[in-house]
């Protein structure tokens, strides 16, 4: 048996409407049909009444959520694409972000944003979102990289009494296979050392984390240890685990797939300059997305986003540093 | 023997339409006091932020408030001091938010018309427009799932919202999955200074409602027995069953958007109009024509509302104010999923 990262997630998700009768699932076309990419494929039919089609209405459906919370209910939202969560950014980040702040009332709702490219996907259905929910205050944000950080963060997500951003990745979907579900994870908020290495430190998250890897593996090969951290979660950071790594190799690049401009490897080196600048030998670096939208054809597409070969480029730079 | 019954029983009806009116006009007056002394208490300096005013719309907003049971959910907007009071919202907490005493329930963190008890169905409104309309959509959809069936959740809007994507999107949820929901226009003609001919073009807003299958009715909303009428109909019709009911409201705001805001853009031909008429004389006239209040009881009623104001700024006053040594700082409820700034 083997499960995909996307199985995963429809498994979490059908052992959340199992397990606890306040989830309920609503988004775009997740009944009957059960979901574009179907991460809710057969629930509506196991839990009658509970895994509810929306209106093209991006606004409402996050908003319900947040009353739904209110009144004691734990939604699970799905955004079609993370793309169009913009459609219903107010609600995220005005409503549900300052709920509890405001009121002391939690607002336990978990909005999944199939995230990240796939090719020929073009310029609105392959943003990553996360660095825009990680910036305002009272949102966790979720980014996970495996087929067990899916199945468990996602469980955990509808556990946790605040708003939860699930970035699961598209391109991760299908590619992702593990034998079988964990029963035990890490705790959200902790960063995973997913290869241990002395020369240099990765941190990365979501799909770059097997980018990376691949580099590491590759650089292995060549005598050089690269040590690569899965943020797991991006909002809140490990800088913990972060520091700790950056101590043992004194070097430090981070991956991540979004646009450059601020965001969430901005964030790791801003941290790791302020906090930790006595550890670094050689000045940190950090590999995104080029600032244009994303691209539609393949060749532009690849180019657009990091891989292992513009990261194993990235990673000898800054070796030879 | 029979006709003995129905003169009772309308008879019944009429003593408890005069109780129902005479209450709703007892609130309508502590609004108006509220309100007055928020504005006072803004002119002289004591308040942190805005204040925003419902003159000229508390019969609407009262008829709102005192439609609802305790157990309903109310989402109100900036000018519903009225049906917040008669939703059972103490003065106490309209007075601690606006001058931000750390004991009120947004404890300084929100001030002035963002305020709410969310755990007592009273939602406190973010200042986007249009966006508490799907919130109140949820709780029904929750207490749906709970098996409450009997509950209404409504909210206010004015004229402006309807412009907004969150009042259609939320009118069209509600119509979809057809939620008690009372959705209340304020047509009050300006959205700030933005008269209703830039705001839209249709006769009236209450033709949208069949646009998204849902029940419309228009109301008078200077007028509190049209109000009373009006709004308990629609409150009791989604009560039984009737799914969302849409209401709009002619009226006009009697002061500026907020007190910052001397609203002289305001047409003088609408304030000589019917539409300019305070709701708060109408509805006197009203009760000493039926002979329902004499010039002394309104005067009493005016007093105690004033006292009762007066009594609780005087302690709200020294109550202590949010310190920002005690705050804790942290805007997530999971303790151990809050970052540590400080420590940067």
């Amino acid at each position: 048996m083997s499960i995909t990262y996307l199985e995963a997630i429809r498994l979490a998700q059908r052992r959340a409407l199992t397990e606890d009768p306040r989830v309920y699932i609503y988004g775009q076309d997740v009944g009957a049909f059960g979901g574009a990419f179907k991460a809710t494929k057969n629930l509506a039919e196991e839990f009658p009444g509970r895994v509810l089609d929306a209106p093209i209405s991006e606004d409402a459906i996050i908003g319900s959520a947040v009353g739904a919370a209110i009144e004691g209910m734990r939604p699970i939202i799905e955004m079609q694409f993370a793309d169009f969560s913009a459609c219903g950014f107010n609600q995220v980040i005005n409503q549900a972000a300052t709920l509890h702040w405001r009121t002391q009332v939690p607002c336990p709702i978990v909005i999944r944003l199939p995230s990240g490219g796939t090719s020929g996907s073009g310029p609105f259905h392959s943003q990553s979102m996360e660095t825009i929910y990680a910036h305002y205050p009272g949102l966790v944000v979720m980014t996970p990289a495996t087929v067990e950080d899916a199945y468990s963060m996602l469980l955990e997500a509808v556990a946790i009494d605040d708003p939860v951003i699930f970035c699961e990745h598209k391109y991760l979907y299908y590619h992702l296979k593990a034998e079988k579900l964990p029963t035990e994870a890490l705790p959200a908020g902790k960063a995973r050392i997913a290869r241990a290495g002395r020369d240099m430190t990765i941190v990365t998250y979501s799909a770059m984390l097997h980018e990376s890897l691949a580099v590491a593996e590759e650089f292995a090969s060549e005598g050089t240890e690269i040590e690569v951290v899965d943020l797991r979660t991006v909002k809140p950071l490990d800088t913990d685990t972060v520091m700790a790594s950056v101590a043992r190799t004194g070097r430090l690049l981070c991956v991540g797939e979004s646009y450059p401009w601020g965001g969430v490897t901005a964030e790791v080196i801003a941290r790791v300059a302020c906090e930790g600048f006595g550890l670094l030998d050689a000045p940190p670096q950090r590999l995104n997305a080029k600032d244009t939208p994303v691209p539609y054809h393949p060749n532009l597409w690849a180019a657009h986003r990091p891989t292992a070969r513009s990261i194993a480029t990235a990673a000898r730079n800054l070796l030879r540093t | 023997m029979v006709e003995t019954v129905a003169r009772t029983s309308i008879t019944d009806e009429a003593a408890a339409f005069r109780e129902l009116y005479i209450k709703a006009y007892r609130w309508m007056v502590l609004a108006r006091v509220l309100d007055e002394k928020f504005a006072s208490l803004y002119r002289a300096g004591k308040m942190h932020g805005g204040v925003f005013l419902g003159k000229g719309q508390e019969a609407l907003s009262v008829s709102i408030g005192i439609s609802l049971q305790k157990s309903d959910i109310f989402a109100p907007l900036i000018r519903d001091s009225g049906g917040r009071l008669a939703f059972g919202e103490p003065v106490l907490d309209a007075v601690r938010t606006y001058l931000g005493s750390v004991l009120g329930p947004m404890r300084g963190r929100d001030g002035n018309v963002h305020r709410g008890r969310p755990r007592e169905g009273l939602l406190p409104m973010i200042s986007h427009l249009g966006a508490m309309i799907p919130v109140v959509n949820g709780t029904l959809i929750a207490r749906r799932f709970k098996g409450i069936k009997d509950s209404v959740g409504a909210t206010c809007i004015g004229e402006g919202a309807t412009s907004t994507g969150a009042f259609h999107e939320a009118l069209n949820q509600a119509a979809i999955e057809k939620l008690p929901l009372v959705l209340v226009v304020a047509n009050n003609q300006y959205a700030y200074s933005t008269p209703s001919s830039r705001q839209f073009v249709c006769r009236s807003l209450v033709e949208k409602a069949a646009g998204y299958g849902v029940t419309g009715q228009a109301v008078e909303g200077t007028d509190l027995t049209e109000c009373l009428q009006v709004v308990g109909a629609a409150v009791q019709r989604a009560r039984t069953g009737g799914g969302p009911q849409l209401i709009v409201a002619r009226l006009l705001r009697l002061c500026g958007h907020g007190e910052h805001d001397d609203a002289q853009y305001v047409d003088a031909k609408l304030k000589q109009s019917p539409l300019g008429r305070d709701c708060l004389t109408v509805a006197e006239e009203q009760l000493r024509q039926q002979g329902w209040a004499q010039a002394t009881d309104l005067a009493a009623w005016r007093a105690a509302a004033v006292e009762q104001v007066e009594d609780t700024v005087a302690k709200v006053q020294r109550e202590p104010a949010p310190d920002p040594y005690q705050e804790t700082w942290h805007a997530l409820q999971t303790s151990h999923l809050r970052e540590l700034h400080d420590e940067l």
